[in-house]
Parts: C-alpha cells; structure tokens; sequence
C-alpha cells in the first residue's frame, strides 16, 4: 500500500530550482534512503513533504489525500514528522518540555515521554536539562525523540549523523533500528552511502535536483551509486539512464 | 528619609511602567515585533472602559473586568488580520504597520472622544486618594501598592504559564524557532494571535493605571510608548523579569532625578536608558574591536 506520494515536486528559492520534477512512491513499511551531493536537493525535497517548503509546483500526497497545500503543523497530526538538518531543538526549553511540546497533535500511539527516555536511555539524566546544554549525540536524540512524540507514520530523518563522532553516530542508528523494526515507515537523509545502502531497502539518488537513480539496496552495486552520486558517466552507471 | 521616600515612590511609578511595557516585550519576545502602536492600544482600553463607566456607572475596576474579554478578542483579531500579513513581508513591515495602527488609533478616538482630557480617578473610589503615611516623610498611597502587586501577580502568571504550561512551551518554542515549532505540530500562528491578545489585554492594564493615577487623552499613547519601550530595553529586549526590573529602574531614575530637580525626573529616566544602550551595545562593538 502507498504510503506517500511524490509527483512532479518543484521546489524553488527564488530563482534557484533546487528540486526539478522529482516523483516518487514509499509504500507502508518501507524504509528509503534519498542520497545525493550537497546541494543535491534532498533536504528541500524533505522539507516538502513535511510542510516546511511550499512547493511551486507538483503534489504530495499522504495516505491517498493531497497535502500540498496544508501547514506543516497539520501534516504533523495526520502522521508525518521530520527530524530537521541541523536537529533544530528549542534550546532553552529542557529535554522533557522539547518532548512534551511535540505532542500536540494529540495521535494515539506507542510513543511519550517514557517510552522515548527508555529507547534513548542516555537522555534519562538529562531530563530537566536545557537542550542547548547537551552533547550533539544527546541533542540528535532529543530531536529524534521529539518527531516520535507525534507517533507518525511516516519518519522523515535528515542527516541525523551531521557532525557527530562515528561511535554516536552508531549508538543513533542502533536506537532507531527498534524505531525501524517497528513496522515505521522511513525516508532518511544520509551522507555516508554504506550506512545508508545498509539500513535501507530502496535507495533514491538525487543530483542537481532531479532523481538519476532508483532501486533497490541490494541490487544496486557500490560503483553505480557513485557514478550517480557524482554525476559520472562510470561505465556501469551507462547502463540504464533515467 | 525623602530619598527612602523617592525609592518607594520610584519602585511604585516602576511597577506602572513594567505593566504598560509588559505586552511590549511579549510580542517583541515572541515574534521580533516592535509594537509602536503599544501605547495608543493602552489608552484605547483606557477608553473602552471609560465608556463602560460612562454607560453604567460601575467603578472602574469592575467596568475593566468588562473591557478585559474586549482587548483580548481585539489583539487576537489584530494579529490574524494586519500582523500576521505585516509579518510575512520582513522585519521592517510589521514597523511600518503598527505605525500606521497608531495614527489610525488616535484618529478614530479623536473622532470618538474629542481632543477632551479624561480620567478615570473618580470612577476608581478610594483607591485614588487613600494612602498610608508612615512618617511625616514616608507615604504608601493604595493606588502605588495596587500597581506593585498587580504587576508582581501579572508577571508571575506569565512566568507560571510560559514555564509550566503546555501552551507556554508551545510559546516559547515558537519565540526560539518558529519553523522548527510548525514541524513538531504546532500551529505558529495560533500561537501569535494567543500572544498578541495577551500582549493587548495587559497593555489594557496599564492603560487603565494611566487613566486612574493622572489623565489621559486620544494622544496620550506615544508617550506611554516612550516609558514601556525604555522599560523593555533597560532590562533586555525580550527577557520577562528584566521587563518589570527595567520599569522599575526607569521609575527610580526618575523619582531620584525629580529630587535633584523636579524638571530633572523625565531626563533622568531617558539618561539611564542611554547610558545602558551604550554600556550595552556600544560596549560590544568594543570588544568586537579589540578582538579584530
């Protein structure tokens, strides 16, 4: 079943296009990786379809209804949430009021306060702590912990491993495989391709704006999704242009 | 003994000026808008409930219990339909229309009232004239405790709500990051109209303390807006208790200048407010020096 549906997304920041006629489909259950170079448009691409960016043209549409046009707010309590580039935590609230803010949207579900402190138990002591007083690993928890508060249905996650060491970065991914395993439904921004080919089952390849690759993890070999990445003509990635 | 005199006198005018400033800094805290029709908003309320005195003859503590519900409904209606538009544009918009709201505010209340000069002491009772004198020298007038107390309370409130309440988090969370807020479920612009109808409704306040302890009329508010805007920047743009801190530091300045001179008082309060926009943002460009 599809859970969101992309099709012929653009976006724009005044002249610059940053998203070109993007479509694309995530069934119920699915976990895609979009991966791209900088400025590749993957974090628009997200924003839009978290109602952060309002697209100039195309449509989005959420559990078989078109959300383009609604708030960000609202696509929130109809189950969509995004773990913002740059965590984004509301700095001099303390880490249980960032959680507690989020839940707003009032969606029934396995997620509160409790149940985020028991899959991120590093956050248990930091709990009456301001959120700008913590370490970058236990900010990203926060703000991952902070998306889940709404219980979505779909997970947007974008680059939740920026400027973290690697052994956080694993500690993160390690709390989100229980996320995951729950049957949630997950578009994640990732900068490092292994971990990004390993964790998801469908990988989308964005440059300039425009999607250049699609498939499966696990069909796709390494060197094609470089060539995609860079732009490269590779011999591999000949085979089939998009 | 005077000067313990102009201290207590001084915290109690300093109360006054943290109430009128107190909405001020809300809606410069929450949303960066500079109101500069503050002050005209204030003795709008002020004649709201005049009218109400006027039309029933209730004091006019009762008759602002009325006018109160009045100012909130407006500030909420004033932020969906000209703020929220303004805010959209830039910085300098959301200037430019609470400007033009100011002009617009004492028009319509010249129309309305004539240029005559209003007070609402009469209607006010006993808390106009009674007061305690301690000493010869040493006075505690009901109206000055009332303000004290009223501002305490009011600035407690705020403090309780924004700390304790889930709608304060949601309102400090959209004051630190407006777009992050919207995408964890929270709907912004409710979130300004909330705060632009309490920013209103406790400038309302202040309106009515203008009106009770001196008089006012249709142009009265650019001065007040003066006083509630040095309050605010005295204590730091933005920041709460510095609000009522800086109202009362205002209010010292001017009780202890008017016993140097009494043509001395209002100067004295603008000389502190300069001295502390050079001490704090002239002194940054200082270090900033230094530090190239």
């Amino acid at each position: 079943m599809t859970l969101l549906n992309v099709e012929e997304l653009d976006c724009r920041y005044g002249l610059l296009q940053a998203v070109r006629g993007v479509s694309f489909e995530v069934a119920q259950g699915e976990i895609v990786a979009l991966i791209g170079a900088n400025g590749a448009g993957k974090t628009t691409l997200l924003r839009a379809i978290a109602g952060g960016h309002r697209p100039h043209a195309g449509k989005v549409t959420f559990d078989g209804e078109d959300v383009t046009r609604l708030p960000a707010h609202r696509r929130v309590a109809r189950g969509i949430a995004l773990v913002p580039e740059g965590r984004r935590l509301f700095p001099t609230l303390t880490v249980e009021e960032n959680l507690r803010v989020a839940a707003a949207g009032n969606r029934r579900g396995r997620w509160n306060v409790k149940a985020v402190l028991d899959t991120f138990p590093l956050l248990q002591a930091r709990r009456t702590m301001p959120a700008a007083t913590l370490s970058g690993g236990e900010q990203q928890a926060v703000a991952i912990g902070r998306a889940l508060m709404s219980n979505p249905r779909l997970l947007l996650l974008d680059e939740v491993s920026l400027g973290l060491a690697p052994v956080v970065v694993d500690a993160v991914y390690k709390s989100l495989a229980n996320v995951i395993s729950e049957g949630a439904t997950v578009v994640l921004v990732e900068q490092d391709l292994t971990r990004a080919l390993r964790v998801a089952g469908r990988v989308i390849c964005l440059l300039e704006g425009r999607v250049v690759l699609e498939g499966e993890a696990q069909s796709l070999d390494r060197d094609r999704v470089v060539g995609a990445y860079f732009g490269l003509r590779s011999p591999s990635a000949r085979g089939e242009p998009r | 003994m005077t000067l313990v005199n102009a201290i207590v006198q001084g915290i109690f005018l300093g109360a006054f000026y943290a109430v009128l400033a107190c909405g001020l800094s809300i809606m410069f805290g929450v949303m960066r808008i500079i109101n500069l029709a503050h002050g005209d908003i204030a003795v709008f309320g002020a004649y709201l409930t005049f009218v109400v005195v006027d039309h029933t003859g209730a004091p006019a503590l009762v008759a602002f219990a009325a006018a109160l519900p009045v100012m909130l409904v407006l500030g909420y209606i004033l932020q969906i339909t000209v703020l929220e538009r303004s805010l959209k544009a830039g910085l300098l918009t959301p200037l430019l229309a609470t400007f033009g709201l100011s002009i617009v505010i004492q028009n319509l209340l010249l129309i309305a009232f004539s240029p005559d000069v209003r007070s609402l002491g009469p209607a006010a009772g006993a808390l106009t004239t009674a007061s305690w004198h301690v000493t010869s020298e040493l006075s505690f007038s009901a109206l000055g405790v009332v303000v004290l107390a009223v501002a305490i309370v009011v600035f407690g409130a705020l403090q309780l709500f924004l700390s304790r309440t889930r709608a304060g988090w949601a309102m400090r969370a959209t004051a630190e990051d407006a777009d992050a807020a919207e995408l964890v479920g929270i709907d912004s612009r409710s979130v300004y109209a909330r705060a632009t109808a309490i920013a209103v409704a406790i400038a309302a306040l202040g309106g009515l303390f203008l009106a009770i302890r001196s008089v006012f009329d249709p142009i009265s508010g650019p001065t007040q807006l003066i006083f509630a805007f040095e309050a605010v920047v005295i204590g730091g743009m933005g920041s709460l208790w510095g609000t009522l801190l800086g109202g009362i530091a205002l209010g010292l300045a001017q009780t202890l200048g008017a016993e140097i001179q009494p043509q001395f008082a209002v100067l004295a309060g603008h000389l502190l407010f300069l001295a502390v926009l050079i001490v704090r943002f002239g002194g940054a460009r200082l270090t900033l020096r230094v530090a190239r």
